[in-house]
């Protein structure tokens, strides 16, 4: 696929652009024009245009019905911090939020998505302003080749949410009282991660320390 | 994957008469279904979409169980303050299975039609009977660890991979469904999942285009609840073999087992047997099994599994 001639905002733009609205959430809607000649042909019903918000920015865009949340996020608006690992839902690479909801953006269609609103890892946040979880992963050397990582940030940042949201673990001895904020917790609840250079203490270190800053 | 046409649905009458359509398959979650299409084991040439059918509430019955709509995802199940109170089998069972992220987009329904996780199945290039119906089955014979002890085939020896489904079978949940004729029926999860027989590629009772519009609880019964799973890995792993239990005072109760069969494996003559033991109960529940070498340790895992969790609910009743 031809890369950004096809769209008339870049990955860039669109950062700024989601960083912008998350603060004034009045950022203009971008329609986002499929590639021309090679979807003309398709009917609409195999090649519809859908429309959600990514990291703030009201987005149009028209996809392939086989085209996943991930290739719509990575190809299409050229937000590559999602990662594709395995792309059957095996290791939590492309875990973004969907209305603040952790899922694997492998196993979603992009069509699906009318009227969601995406958080990507750079929807959380940027080189110059990071993002609490963002830091304690560098401050920790939560990673290793670094590949996961995006998608471990994005699942912690879920998975506290949902600890405080009080949503029971396979670990939670007493379900009907709220969960407890401890590493057994959080290792259960991360387990649809993984890395596979097995830099899962540091993460877990990052982790403790972010949660701890909450409590 | 191969190409598909794409609607949403807006009600569920349009939807069952829409899924009776040539090629036609619902989703709503799609953590399964979408797996399987970029494996051209699925391949729906349309696509229905219910996410938008209002099947997402938890509600009680007018006899004092509870009412699951088909589209409440696992994880809104399992952190429902009513089902961990009074059916904490089912919080736990469906806490045991997939990732936060999975469990965040699986449904209720969605979870009952899981297809089985077996490589033979996965592997295109393998005879499946389940897969490509006649074509055999390369799992006897083959690599069978990881399969049914009983409830198999000679044409297919596939587990069914669902925590929540062995839950519900010993909760005797009820799915109930609207056909695309328009009319409702209800099924007893014990005739929900079909064993393989000869068409291994028919896995439950549902018909083309039939909704499951919700699946539903009796009252609570008393007694301990226990989920307990066994599997490679402490997290994310399909079960090698899972125990669904309620246990009264005085013994008696019911078991269901996970990761044996090609359906959640319950039978009411065998948990007579309960006051006598887990002994008692597995010899009777695998009456008939076919184990090979490489599986048979699931039989006595069953027993062992079994055991522990009498064993604590004599001790802190």
């Amino acid at each position: 696929m031809r890369s950004s001639d096809c769209f008339n905002v870049t990955r860039r733009d669109l950062m700024i652009v989601g960083a912008a609205a998350i603060a004034a959430r009045a950022a203009p809607a971008v329609a986002l024009e499929a590639p021309a000649g090679s979807t003309t042909a398709w009917p609409e019903n195999f090649f519809p245009t859908v429309a959600f918000t990514v990291n703030g920015a009201p987005l149009s865009l028209r996809v392939d019905t086989r085209t996943t949340l991930l290739d719509a996020l990575r190809e299409q608006l050229h937000l590559t911090g999602t990662k594709k690992g395995c792309d059957h839902g095996q290791c939590g690479a492309c875990t973004v939020m969907v209305n603040g909801r952790r899922i694997n953006s492998c196993l979603t269609l992009a069509v699906m998505h009318e009227g969601d609103s995406v958080t990507t890892i750079e929807g959380l946040g940027s080189p110059e302003n990071l993002h609490p979880m963002q830091a304690a992963f560098i401050k920790h050397d939560g990673y290793q080749c670094g590949y996961c990582t995006p998608g471990q940030i994005c699942s912690s940042v879920a998975m506290l949410k949902e600890v405080e949201a009080g949503i029971p673990s396979l670990v939670t001895d007493d379900l009907t009282a709220a969960p407890e904020a401890s590493i057994g917790e959080y290792r259960e609840r991360m387990s649809g991660n993984i890395c596979r250079c097995g830099a899962y203490s540091n993460i877990m270190e990052a982790i403790t320390e972010v949660a701890g800053r909450k409590a | 994957m191969r190409p598909f046409t794409y609607e949403r649905a807006r009600n569920v009458r349009e939807a069952a008469i829409a899924g009776r359509t040539e090629g036609a398959k619902f989703i709503a979650g799609g953590t399964n279904l979408l797996d399987l299409m970029k494996l051209e084991i699925e391949t729906p040439t349309h696509l229905i979409d219910v996410n938008g059918l209002a099947l997402d509430r938890i509600e009680p019955t007018a006899d004092g169980g509870l009412r699951i709509g088909a589209l409440v995802r696992n994880t809104d199940l399992a952190a429902d303050p009513g089902v961990r109170k009074n059916y904490p089998l089912l919080s736990r069972a469906l806490l045991a299975g997939a990732s936060g992220q999975l469990r965040n987009k699986a449904t209720t329904a969605g979870n009952l039609l899981q297809r089985t996780r077996y490589p033979y199945f996965y592997d295109p290039n393998q005879p499946c009977n389940k897969r490509q119906p006649g074509s055999g089955c390369s799992a006897i014979g083959g690599y069978t660890r990881s399969l049914a002890v009983i409830g198999g085939s000679e044409a297919c020896i596939a587990t069914h991979p669902s925590d929540m489904a062995v839950a519900m079978r010993t909760l005797d949940a009820k799915v109930e469904t609207v056909r695309s004729d328009g009319s409702e029926r209800v099924i007893p999860i014990a005739d929900f999942h079909r064993l393989p027989g000869d068409t291994p590629h028919v896995e439950t009772a549902i018909e083309p285009g039939e909704v499951i519009t919700s699946v539903t609880l009796p009252k609570p019964v008393s007694g301990k609840q226990v989920y307990e799973k066994v599997r490679d890995r402490s997290s994310y792993a399909f079960a090698l073999v899972s125990v669904g239990v309620i246990v009264h005072p005085d013994g008696t109760g019911r078991v269901a087992l996970g990761g044996v069969a090609p359906k959640p494996w319950r039978n009411e003559a065998a948990e007579a047997e309960l006051p006598r033991g887990a002994k008692a109960v597995t010899n009777s529940l695998f009456a008939g099994a076919k184990p090979t070498d490489e599986n048979a340790f699931k039989v006595q895992l069953a027993e062992r599994t079994l055991g522990a969790i009498l064993a604590d609910a004599r001790a802190e009743p």
